[in-house]
């Protein structure tokens, strides 16, 4: 090396500065690696992130009572819901010509049926409201307080008024305090009476029976996977069928085996009737309530916490537990300090793995839980098909989502996305 | 372990008491079901303590004491309770000789280490036997489906017939009512599964071959937000199945719209193509997981060679790195293609009713009206999964020895 080629810029083949012609090839790498990830990338955004992404936000989207009442939304901003006074002749007037408007593009229903959600009674109000206001002229019948209090009482209850004036912003938290159990009320923001205050039960429910499936599946999957990982290799490759069988078999056929097994005459307690263990006018009723879906859910997923179980433990050296034993360590000392701990990781990745699963169950919940085994998913499905609360059923959607993702974040901080183990 | 520990004769006193307690265990079912369960468990204590003494120590030949005790209670068994007494009482027979000599030899102690104490030898067996009864709870509900799934009745449960082995207490009918045979299935099982063989392969290939480009751009070494790329196309495995499908239901029900009235296309189209679309996306995380697992283990310098040759980074990928990883692309699409086969949630919030899936209908099934064509198909299903997990093993197997590595 002489001096020289310090101060100078080395230079490749064609004579371009190595550095330049090294940056040039590495972004073309990334170029190429990211052209290649690029359509999977667009169609996964496109048809799952958006989505998502757009239906959370009808959680706080509440453009209607704007949209539908544009010009009573504007004259009741002066008007002070806690003055106990019923709005003025203005506000009447403008509500008459949007309700007019509304009642012909048939978006009246729409709207009673928005503000039922917050007070029962709306929907009825709106609906039975509509019939008479369609017959008037916005122009020329006025006055119309009067004549609209006439129509229904219920317009001269200030309290209506006040529903629709708290409801008429664009965005709304109204979904998300209903989702925690409270409301929006003219009076700032209440929980709701005792009697409606189910969802945050529902969460907790979810909640605790997710982490007692999760137990369960720790306590049955742990001496499983030990199994497996210290036996020789040809017993183990027998047993590990008897894992990956269950988790090959569709979600449906176990769902429905349970279903067959629990039955008031099912297979579990014919037995017990026949060995006599059980009554036959004292059957157990162990489907339709809480114990069906423990049950049936940690036999669903007691693979996926084997799998990350077995992986773990069949890299701990079994020498380590006999040169523990060896040391003078008892076989309970010996794996509780020696083994147990190696094992942990397997435990975390496994149980995090099971809980972000157990917590958005649906289908099993729902046949075999009855109504106090489902879940807060069968709460979300309930609202998008049945009640067609669609703001609701995001809100809650979202809160759990949001759950999920912590969960999700500490599983690529503590195992690594990357390093899930599949079969 | 290949080491052997010698082995000993153990004395009466230790083999008499285990074998009458595993004699009482069996004559408490027999007990049971014959009306008086103490009694069961004190006369098969008492027989089997018996049986055992003569074979060890009048018989003296174990071959000899083995088939005495088959056959005889075998024929005991079938005095009692006819063809399944036979067959019970065979097992038995089985299971009385082999645990007496099994005790009596020492066998037992043949595959542990010498030095294990007396308390730690029951404690190793002990496990095992809680390892058995966890493996039965895992495995039970499986096989407890085929046997019903024959049923000459409508139940759900084994009728006195089945137990006694009657042939008239099977029957086909439940596999007649799935394919239509019967005058009054209505078809829409069989319907259901078409269906289903139709939206899953064309999900699968999509996801695949989006999904396998995606993983070796994601294997190559200078990848720019590799970590959130990975944790987006993750995601619709994380995400509850409830909030996925009920983001698409609003998505693809305005896109089913837009296809309908701009391109004018047939209903039923629009709809499979949905269905199709969101099982791709759900069947993505599989694929990309197992193909990534596959690449890590790929040698980066056989393509370098390849391309030293002169092949061009197409006929590289073609004849070069696709076989490799094929494995890992063909589990990888097995995946997808059970996650399609199986998905309920997405394909009920976004099909009609003529996109109907064999799953949903064995949802409606379960909820509505719980018919025992359920069974037939479970059993069905059952063995479609076994031939899968064969497949997978085949692949395994064969992606071990393609790397060099010798097959486990």
């Amino acid at each position: 090396m002489t001096d020289t080629s310090a101060h100078q810029p080395m230079i490749d083949a064609t004579g371009v500065p190595l550095k330049k012609s090294l940056a040039r090839s590495l972004r073309r790498e990334k170029i190429r690696a990211l052209l290649l990830v690029s359509p999977l990338l667009l169609f996964v955004l496109l048809t799952f992130i958006f989505p998502i992404g757009s239906m959370l936000f009808r959680s706080v989207e509440n453009d209607i009572v704007s949209n539908v009442l544009p010009r009573t939304v504007v004259e009741l901003q002066n008007w002070d819901a806690k003055s106990g006074e019923l709005p003025d002749e203005a506000v009447f007037a403008a509500f008459v010509a949007d309700f007019v408007v509304a009642v012909e593009e048939k978006n009246h229903t729409r709207l009673g049926s928005r503000l039922n959600y917050e007070s029962s009674g709306m929907s009825s109000l709106f609906r039975k409201s509509g019939r008479k206001v369609a017959e008037w002229n916005p122009e020329t019948d006025g006055p119309f307080k009067d004549k609209l209090i006439a129509a229904d009482k219920n317009w001269g209850n200030v309290e209506t008024w006040a529903i629709i004036q708290t409801h008429s912003g664009k965005f709304t938290n109204g979904y998300f305090l209903n989702a925690v159990d409270m409301q929006r009320t003219p009076n700032g923001i209440e929980m709701q009476p005792e009697n409606k205050q189910i969802l945050i039960k529902l969460f907790l429910r979810t909640v605790k029976m997710s982490l007692i499936i999760t137990g369960m599946c720790i306590l049955l999957g742990y001496p499983v996977a030990w199994i497996l990982a210290n036996l020789p290799n040809r017993s183990a490759n027998m047993l590990m069928i008897l894992v990956l069988l269950p988790f090959w078999t569709s979600l449906l056929v176990r769902t429905s085996a349970w279903k067959v097994m629990l039955q008031n005459q099912g297979v579990i307690n014919d037995v017990l009737v026949w060995l006599g263990m059980v009554a036959d006018d004292a059957r157990l009723e162990i489907i339709n309530n809480q114990f069906g879906t423990i049950v049936a859910m940690t036999h669903i997923l007691l693979p996926f916490m084997i799998l990350p179980m077995y992986s773990v433990m069949q890299t701990i050296p079994p020498s380590y537990l006999r040169a523990a034993k060896s040391l003078g360590a008892t076989n309970w000392t010996a794996f509780w300090r020696v083994y147990f701990p190696q094992s942990v990781p397997g435990i975390g990745a496994g149980s995090i793995l099971v809980f972000i699963l157990a917590i958005g169950y649906y289908i099993t919940p729902e046949i075999v839980g009855g109504t106090d085994g489902v879940f807060i998913s069968n709460r979300i499905a309930y609202h998008i098909s049945s009640s067609l609360n669609w703001g609701l059923a995001a809100a809650l959607g979202a809160i759990l989502l949001a759950v999920v993702l912590v969960l999700y974040w500490a599983y690529d901080k503590i195992v690594g996305i990357d390093n899930v183990k599949l079969g | 372990m290949a080491l052997v520990t010698p082995i000993s004769r153990k004395p009466l006193s230790l083999v008499l008491p285990v074998v009458g307690a595993m004699g009482a265990f069996l004559g408490l079912f027999v007990g049971t079901s014959a009306g008086s369960g103490m009694t069961g468990v004190i006369a098969g204590a008492a027989i089997v303590m018996v049986l055992a003494f003569i074979y060890t120590q009048v018989l003296k030949s174990e071959p000899l004491a083995k088939w005495i005790s088959r056959l005889g209670m075998a024929a005991a068994g079938f005095v009692f309770g006819g063809v399944p007494g036979l067959i019970l009482g065979f097992l038995f027979g089985w299971l009385t000789a082999w645990f007496t000599f099994w005790m009596y030899e020492g066998r037992y102690r043949r595959h542990l280490l010498p030095y294990l104490t007396s308390g730690q030898v029951l404690w190793h067996y002990a496990f095992r036997v809680i390892c058995g009864a966890i493996f039965v709870f895992l495995i039970t509900p499986i096989l407890v489906v085929m046997p019903l799934s024959f049923n000459a009745q409508d139940f759900f449960t084994f009728t006195p017939e089945m137990l006694r082995l009657d042939p008239d207490g099977y029957s086909l009918k439940h596999y007649a009512d799935f394919f239509g045979l019967r005058s009054d299935s209505n078809g829409e099982w069989l319907r259901s599964f078409w269906n289903s063989l139709l939206i899953a392969p064309i999900a699968t290939i999509l996801s695949v071959s989006l999904g396998t480009l995606a993983a070796i751009g994601l294997s190559q070494s200078h990848v720019p937000a590799k970590r959130a790329i990975m944790a987006i196309l993750i995601s619709p495995m994380i995400v509850p199945l409830i909030i996925s499908a009920t983001g698409m239901f609003f998505f693809y029900s305005s896109m089913g719209n837009w296809m309908e009235d701009t391109l004018g296309l047939n209903k039923d189209l629009v709809g499979y193509i949905k269905v199709v679309l969101a099982h791709a996306v759900l069947g993505i995380p599989f694929v990309i997981i197992t193909v990534t697992a596959t690449l890590v283990g790929f040698d980066r310098s056989l393509t370098r060679a390849a391309a030293n040759m002169g092949a061009d980074p197409v006929t590289t990928f073609f004849r070069v790195q696709m076989p490799l990883i094929l494995p890992g692309v063909i589990s990888g699409g097995l995946f997808a293609f059970i996650t399609s086969f199986d998905e309920v949630v997405v394909v009920m919030f976004i099909g009609s009713a003529s996109q109907k899936t064999l799953p949903w209908q064995m949802f409606l099934g379960l909820r509505e009206q719980i018919s025992p064509t359920i069974l037939a198909v479970a059993t069905i299903l059952v063995a479609l999964s076994i031939a899968l997990l064969i497949t997978l093993e085949m692949l395994r197997r064969r992606s071990e020895r393609l790397r060099g590595m010798s097959p486990s």
